[in-house]
């Protein structure tokens, strides 16, 4: 594990996410966004790793993480997404799904968008209105998936005023797997599960206690060729047969690791104590 | 007991006119409420307070800085590591461990300092910029305490290295020097400068005497007359006896020649060698240890702890640990000059010089803000086992009280309440029953704090706050209709009763909307199933469901009976069982047994004879009874019909 870059940022952070690169574009990830929770006032911020001048012996950036801009949020910013390379959603504790827009030219963000009632135990028009956090928010553009605590799906249009459908149901998600793994969990450990194929074998798995939340990187291999023998490593039972490498990310353990995001050779991870952790040698 | 330190500040709450009504007050837990009562001063009846807030008053304004909670956070992960150090270590290795850990805690303060200069400097209006400027001098004073504490009692340095690091803490804390040299260098004649002479004298007195001679060559180049006496001085400054790392001399021989090289100097002064340049004169008479030449430079040295150090360079390089606190007190007497009495600062440190660790704790308690300086310190030093149990009258020492205090600090905060969790767990008297106060008063506004609270609980098999906390959020669940979610969280509370009461709330939406919510939940019970009956109930009768779905009717048939016999079911829902076993009474195949059929006769009798005789009703009601009277009949007759059937089969012969 190469070096990685720490920096308490006096926020909690609940989620971070690598801004997405181009498509065909040859640049390593140099932007991500996170979001903070638990505070009076919580905020949605932008950090850059690139283009301060200093390069180290390969040519890559050195320094640490350093903040572009940020813009206060109301309630806890439970999830996190870009939804296209200026614009992020986030779900809110209050109920609120936001869209913020990235000016670069300026360096500031500002709200695109907002649905302040997407979530609610007791409906707006109600004598008892009361919200219901939202808990999660997916998008794929033009559209924006969210779940709240209310049991409800929406579907939302970005430019659109109202959500175009609600769904009454409770939800669970299952992400669906590539060859590199990297679970993060409540107990403060950041696992790195590598079953890439050329790997010799090793190792036993290994198992966390702990809620954790998995995040799957985007698989750096020809899809094609590793996803046969990737699944059945995945999913073997036997251990004498497993070719799973798992290496520990972080220096020390303190409180729990809440989010982390991957691009390419580049990992960023948020704490609850108040810390961001930026690494952008992975798999070297 | 404690003495009161002087008038406590006057704090006017906007709004309350306190010289006309009296203020009523309750204390929280890091804050006051504070509001205006109807009771006048005057005796005049006037009952209506003039303000009608109630205002919150928090003291700890530290707590909030952005700055300052990088320090929390950093010194938390320190704090963890320490009390995780292996016990078994001692000696040399233990020592050099403890010193890593005061290092780091150092230049976490270090940084938080840094950090704090750059804004106050950036600062727009000038009262925000005073502000930081003192908070930088708080931390600065505070790093300088906490160097002291580490030379004196965590390195406990012996004679000789004792004034090594004694003058590293010097340089560090007086910082003047590097603006100084930078000006003087970049100069284009150095030696012409103002303040060279200055320079050249705080280098001496720094003890910087490498440096110094370096300036002294420079003066010989520009003004030849004086090249002779600088030479001499130079030699001076680099024959002094110093104790370096790797020298292996003892503490004698240094001393001896110290005690040579004192005399050369000696020497010189008496034969008047540097009369001639009244610069290089005093600088003899500092190199000697002569106090009065040292107190002209008092601007220069700018403190008495640095008039102290250079006094033992020069006259006690060899000082024992045990006899600095004569010097300290004579340097503070001798420095202040009767002109100005001892600020808190001095104080501490000389309380440090006299290793009275309690009193320096003490101090530093009053004089700082927060409990953060000195839980931390004193945990340092307890570790290394410098701190008598001495118990407090209220039962813990003082190192847990310190750490008590900052945790309860930190959990008055929206946030940092997640690192006060820690240090409650390494307090072994107190700490757990204060942690399961504090944590059930935290507010859960979503589930996913909640989830981090009950985990917190778990691992600490704090089981009556988990069943709290999970009866806090099933209750919240119910009231917002969430019939899944508080079903979930009293089944994680292992609360019955409430269990029971949703299971309740479960059968009434079924009966009024032929439906259940939250069908996967209930499914899915498994063991949980037990906790109460009528969640047994409610599993149960989703399984009758299934077995329905998959046709296994005698299965059906069985467990449908023996729900109702069993008396597991509520008797409000008897009519609901009864009716679903009427499409397995309708089938072609006789599905339920002569004997079993005897019995579902018997329920309903049960039922309709403990109705109720009803006086005067209302169309509804009226309706109802019809609707009621109609279900009992198709009942009966299909009851009737079925034992007629499984009398015969059972009557004859199997397979004829």
């Amino acid at each position: 594990m190469e070096e990685i870059y720490a920096k308490f940022v006096s926020q909690k952070i609940s989620k971070t996410r690598w801004r997405p690169l181009p498509p065909g574009s040859l640049q390593t990830a140099e932007t991500f966004a996170t979001g903070s929770w638990d505070n009076e006032e919580n905020y949605v911020s932008l950090w850059s790793i690139g283009d301060f001048g200093n390069l180290d012996s390969d040519g890559g950036f050195e320094g640490d993480h350093q903040l572009l801009c940020d813009i206060r949020h109301h309630g806890d910013v439970m999830d996190l997404q870009f939804f296209d390379q200026e614009r992020i959603v986030t779900a809110s504790s209050t109920g609120c799904v936001t869209v913020f827009l990235h000016h670069p030219n300026n360096q500031t963000l500002s709200v695109n968008q907002q649905w302040t009632t997407a979530h609610y135990h007791a409906g707006p028009g109600s004598p008892s209105y009361s919200s219901a956090p939202c808990t999660g928010v997916v998008c794929n553009n033009p559209e924006i998936v969210t779940v709240g605590e209310d049991g409800r799906i929406n579907l939302f249009r970005a430019d659109h005023k109202e959500a175009v459908r609600t769904i009454v149901w409770e939800v669970h998600f299952h992400p669906s797997n590539p060859d590199h793994l990297f679970t993060c969990s409540e107990d403060g450990s950041l696992w790195h599960w590598d079953a890439s194929t050329d790997i010799p074998e090793k190792s036993s798995l290994f198992h966390q206690g702990g809620r954790s939340s998995t995040f799957l990187s985007h698989s750096i291999s020809n899809q094609a060729n590793v996803h046969q023998s990737v699944i059945s490593s995945w999913l073997s039972t036997d251990p004498a047969k497993d070719r799973i490498e798992i290496t520990s990310l972080l220096p020390s353990r303190s409180l729990s690791v809440n989010s982390l995001d991957v691009l390419g050779p580049c990992l960023v991870c948020g704490t609850d104590a108040e810390a961001i952790y930026v690494t952008r040698h992975l798999f070297s | 007991m404690e003495e009161l330190d002087g008038e406590p500040a006057v704090t006017v709450i906007p709004g309350v006119n306190s010289k006309k009504n009296q203020m009523c007050f309750d204390w929280g837990p890091g804050e006051m409420l504070v509001c205006e009562t109807s009771f006048s001063k005057k005796e005049k009846s006037e009952m209506v307070p003039s303000c009608p807030f109630i205002y919150i008053i928090r003291k700890d304004v530290d707590v909030y800085s952005q700055i300052l909670r990088k320090l929390f956070n950093e010194s938390h992960g320190i704090f963890l590591g320490l009390q995780r150090i292996d016990e078994e270590l001692t000696g040399k290795s233990r020592k050099s461990q403890l010193v890593r850990v005061s290092k780091n805690y150092r230049s976490v303060i270090r940084a938080c300092m840094e950090e704090m200069h750059q804004v106050a400097i950036a600062a727009k209006d000038p009262a925000s910029g005073r502000q930081f400027s003192s908070q930088v001098s708080i931390l600065s004073a505070m790093e300088l305490i906490w160097n002291l504490c580490e030379i004196l009692f965590i390195e406990v340095a012996p004679a000789g290295h004792l004034l090594l690091h004694l003058l590293d803490w010097v340089r560090l804390h007086v910082c003047e020097v590097d603006s100084l040299s930078a000006d003087v260098l970049g100069s284009e004649n150095p030696s012409n400068h103002d303040s060279f002479w200055n320079l050249v004298t705080i280098l001496v007195l720094q003890g910087r005497l490498d440096e110094a001679r370096q300036m002294l060559s420079k003066e010989a180049d520009a003004s030849p007359a004086s090249a002779g006496i600088c030479r001499i001085m130079g030699d001076l400054m680099r024959t002094m006896p110093i104790l370096s790392p790797g020298n292996t001399q003892t503490l004698t021989e240094l001393e001896l020649k110290w005690q040579h090289w004192h005399e050369e100097c000696e020497r010189y002064l008496q034969d008047s060698t540097f009369a001639t340049n009244p610069h290089l004169e005093s600088l003899l008479k500092i190199m000697l240890g002569d106090e009065a030449a040292l107190l002209e430079q008092k601007e220069l040295l700018s403190n008495w702890y640095h008039f102290l150090v250079t006094r033992l360079l020069y006259s006690n390089p060899t000082v024992k640990p045990i006899d600095l606190h004569y010097y300290a007190q004579s340097s503070l007497d001798l420095f202040l000059g009767g002109e100005s009495s001892p600020e808190p600062l001095d104080n501490i440190l000389l309380a440090a010089f006299e290793f009275d660790i309690h009193q320096v704790i003490k101090e530093c308690s009053i004089a700082l803000s927060n409990w953060w300086f000195v839980a931390h310190l004193t945990d340092l030093l307890d570790h290394c086992k410098l701190l008598q149990s001495h118990n407090l009258y209220f039962g813990s020492n003082m190192r847990e009280f310190l750490l008590l205090e900052y945790a309860s600090g930190l959990f008055a905060h929206p946030s940092l309440w997640q690192l006060g969790v820690d240090y409650f767990d390494y307090c072994p008297k107190l700490g757990r029953v204060s942690l399961e106060l504090h944590i059930e008063r935290i507010p859960l506004n979503t589930e996913q704090k909640a989830l981090k609270v009950l985990r917190i609980c778990e691992q600490r098999q704090m089981t009556e706050q988990v069943r709290s906390i999970c009866k806090i959020l099933a209750m919240k669940a119910v009231r917002n209709n969430r019939l899944g979610s508080a079903l979930s969280w009293s089944i994680r509370a292992k609360d019955a009763a409430f269990a029971t009461l949703v299971s309740d709330r479960f059968l009434r939406d079924y009966c009024e909307r032929g439906c259940f919510s939250d069908l996967d939940l209930i499914d899915n019970l498994g063991p949980a199933m037990m906790l109460s009956d009528r969640l047994t109930f409610l599993g149960k009768y989703r399984e009758f469901h299934h077995m329905y779905g998959e046709k296994r009717f005698a299965d059906a048939a069985s467990l449908l009976l023996s729900l109702m016999t069993s008396r597991i079911a509520p008797r409000s829902f008897w009519m609901t069982l009864l009716t679903d076993a009427l499409p397995l009474l309708e089938q072609k195949q006789v599905i339920f047994s002569a004997e079993q059929t005897y019995e579902l006769m018997q329920c309903l009798e049960d039922l309709t004879s403990r109705r109720p005789v009803r006086g005067e009703s209302d169309i509804q009601q009226l309706q109802d009874e019809d609707i009621e009277t109609t279900k009992v009949e198709m009942l009966r007759l299909a009851l009737a019909r079925n034992l007629a059937r499984a009398i015969i089969r059972e009557g004859s012969l199997e397979g004829s």
